[in-house]
């Protein structure tokens, strides 16, 4: 069972200007088996939101806590997080030269374990988990996100989230850039994930297009750092047909 | 023996291209003034560093200590000056490699491995300095269909002008690899000269590891149609170090292939990586197929690469012409991506070089190479976690 949870968190970003304060006092609470949509405009510090809890090097945790399942993220270090069972799926994936696919899964899910997986059903593992995300096989042997085109970016991020399994996930704008053909093949990806039951999904959108194909059981408005506003997925319905405008306005004149 | 006639000077045969990027070959010393620096071709280069590399006056007669391991039917022999210029692919480019000639009183060393030459033993050389300045002309004659791993190998300490020729014959297949395997403080400046003969199929190996200063031309040309050259290169460069590959790639052949890939790491302040990669498609080479690529991973602040692909067509009947060239940091998002998976900081970074550098070695070939190659990505690796263990 896995249960995240976010309490008055505080977080910079730090630019060349120095830090600046993003995030001004995050509460909420992922159970097992709930998937939290976390809805707002841009610049509304949703993204800082997933890269402080990963422990991205541009962002610090000022303030506040983050726990998965009792133990405390913020005093891990990135790797450390990931073996704590937290997975973030970026919006922008890395390229790594010369780092192929397989190794890199293969050396994800060994660091995770323990100990290397099973040589044969690895092997399947992968190529299922690919062919799930309709990525072929020869996709293993390409360097990690080196020439791949948006969508194929994406759906890898949700090909490594099937194989590495973990217990909590944030999805960092999975679904920007992608059309619609694609944008089924990862929610069904994320569907099957989130099958299991007992994981705590955290799905970071600008749009409520995957609200279409993925249901979630919240749905959150951030803007100005903070989550101004929560409620099932008529939230999403009423964003949907309104926008942001009313919630940046209130901030603006607070 | 007298001048052998069967490997032509294809130089004078070829029509003139007015190009600022490649000077006209030239025996004549006078052609290859002092460089001051600006000059397009030099322009990257420390030429105070090398200024004992530019001295007409000599030294006429040292040598680098020289050690054979040559198979059954590999030769040596020494050849006067106008033998030496009859044999060679081409003339000297600069005045470095004219020098690396006219200085070398003696002549040249002919290193020649005969028709349908087959071995399992690569054919080494290895050349050994002891602190001189030394002036040397190399030439590797490959006759018809032969099979060879030629091992060339520089080491200790030096202050070096190169002339090597490599002359393979028709048919053949040759695997040539040289190691610039120099102690801190060598300097090493030339141009190496490669004629593919029809059907004939070169792999060349450059690892510049060492040393203060590695300025080498490397420059290839064809005998004939459907030859196939693949140069790849691997480079490390460590604090105030200089390395720079100059490729040309002259397809005047139709139906030939170039594959170029060069890649180095730097770290330290004022590593400086330069690579130019030249190729000129000439009228005549319809059909060609051609590609370069130079990839650069700055691991430290305080180091610099050059990198500079031109691609020069006289022709549109081509099958293929390409390049790229990318310089990155080896930057805390990619390991923040790594990691974010689980996989440990040191790891991570060992991943990531690895992988940037496998690419070059695994096509090296000879295993003992190949293992002294990644032992040199794990020393790196060391220098580097001990630099920042020390920040």
């Amino acid at each position: 069972m896995s249960t995240l949870v976010i309490t008055d968190l505080r977080a910079n970003v730090l630019t060349e200007d120095g830090p600046k304060e993003i995030l001004k006092g995050v509460n909420l609470t992922i159970k097992p088996g709930e998937i939290h949509a976390i809805m707002g405009p841009n610049g509304s510090g949703k993204s800082t939101l997933a890269y402080a809890i990963a422990g991205h090097p541009k962002y610090e945790i000022t303030s506040g806590s983050v726990t998965l399942d009792g133990v405390e993220l913020s005093e891990l270090s990135v790797d450390e997080r990931a073996k704590a069972g937290l997975y973030l799926a970026m919006q922008y994936p890395v390229e790594v030269p010369g780092v192929s696919v397989s190794n890199f899964l293969r050396t994800a899910k060994t660091a995770l374990d323990g100990e290397a997986p099973k040589v044969r059903t690895w092997v399947k593992d992968v190529e299922k988990a690919l062919a799930n995300l309709q990525l072929d096989k020869s996709f293993a042997a390409r360097s990690v996100n080196e020439g791949f085109s948006g969508g194929e970016k994406k759906r890898h991020e949700i090909a490594q989230l099937q194989l590495l399994n973990p217990k909590a996930a944030i999805l960092d704008e999975t679904d920007s850039g992608l059309d619609i053909d694609a944008l089924k093949v990862v929610a069904e990806g994320v569907n099957q994930y989130a099958a299991a039951g007992d994981k705590a999904v955290a799905l970071i959108t600008h749009y409520t297009r995957i609200l279409r194909y993925i249901e979630p059981t919240y749905v959150h408005v951030f803007v100005g750092g903070q989550i101004v506003e929560s409620g099932g997925k008529e939230l999403g319905e009423k964003l949907e047909a309104e926008g942001y405008e009313q919630y940046v306005s209130a901030i603006a004149n607070a | 023996m007298t001048t052998v006639t069967d490997a032509p000077n294809v130089a004078s045969a070829l029509e003139t291209v007015e190009s600022h990027l490649h000077p006209t070959p030239s025996w004549d010393v006078a052609d290859h003034p002092v460089p001051s620096g600006r000059e397009e071709i030099w322009r990257f280069t420390p030429v105070k560093k090398l200024k004992a590399l530019f001295n007409a006056d000599g030294p006429h007669d040292s040598h680098l200590e020289w050690e054979c391991a040559f198979p059954e039917g590999v030769t040596q022999r020494v050849v006067g000056v106008e033998e030496a210029r009859a044999l060679s692919v081409e003339a000297p480019v600069d005045r470095v490699a004219a020098l690396a000639h006219a200085n070398s009183t003696d002549g040249a060393l002919v290193v020649d491995i005969p028709d349908n030459f087959t071995s399992a033993e690569p054919i080494r050389l290895d050349l050994k300095g002891s602190g001189e300045i030394v002036f040397g002309h190399v030439i590797f004659r490959i006759g018809k269909f032969a099979e060879a791993t030629i091992i060339l190998r520089y080491s200790g300490l030096a202050t070096y002008a190169e002339k090597t020729d490599v002359l393979v014959g028709d048919g053949a297949k040759v695997n040539f690899v040289t190691l610039q395997d120099w102690d801190d403080g060598a300097i090493h400046g030339g141009q190496r000269s490669v004629l593919v003969g029809r059907d004939a199929h070169v792999k060349a190996v450059t690892a510049s590891l060492g040393g203060s200063v590695v300025r080498l031309q490397e420059n290839s040309r064809y005998a004939g149609p459907g030859g196939e050259f693949e140069g790849y290169g691997l480079y490390f460069v460590d604090g105030e170090q200089h390395i720079q590959h100059r490729l040309f790639v002259d397809h005047n052949e139709p139906h030939t292939k170039s594959n170029v890939d060069y890649r180095g790491a730097l770290q330290g302040k004022g590593a400086h990586a330069v690579w130019i990669g030249d190729v000129l498609i000439r009228k005549a080479a319809e059909s060609i197929d051609t590609y370069e690529s130079n990839k650069n991973l700055l691991l430290t602040e305080g180091c610099k690469a050059d990198s500079v692909p031109n691609l020069e067509i006289e022709t549109g009947e081509i099958a293929g012409a390409g390049h790229s060239s990318s310089t990155g940091r080896f930057d805390e998002l990619q390991l923040f991506y790594l990691r974010s998976r689980g996989i440990p900081e040191r790891e991570a970074r060992r991943l990531v070089v690895h992988g940037f550098f496998w690419d070059i070695i695994r096509r090296i070939d000879v295993d003992e190479i190949e293992e002294k190659m990644l032992e040199r990505v794990e020393q790196e690796l060391e220098l580097l976690e001990h630099a920042q263990g020390e920040a």
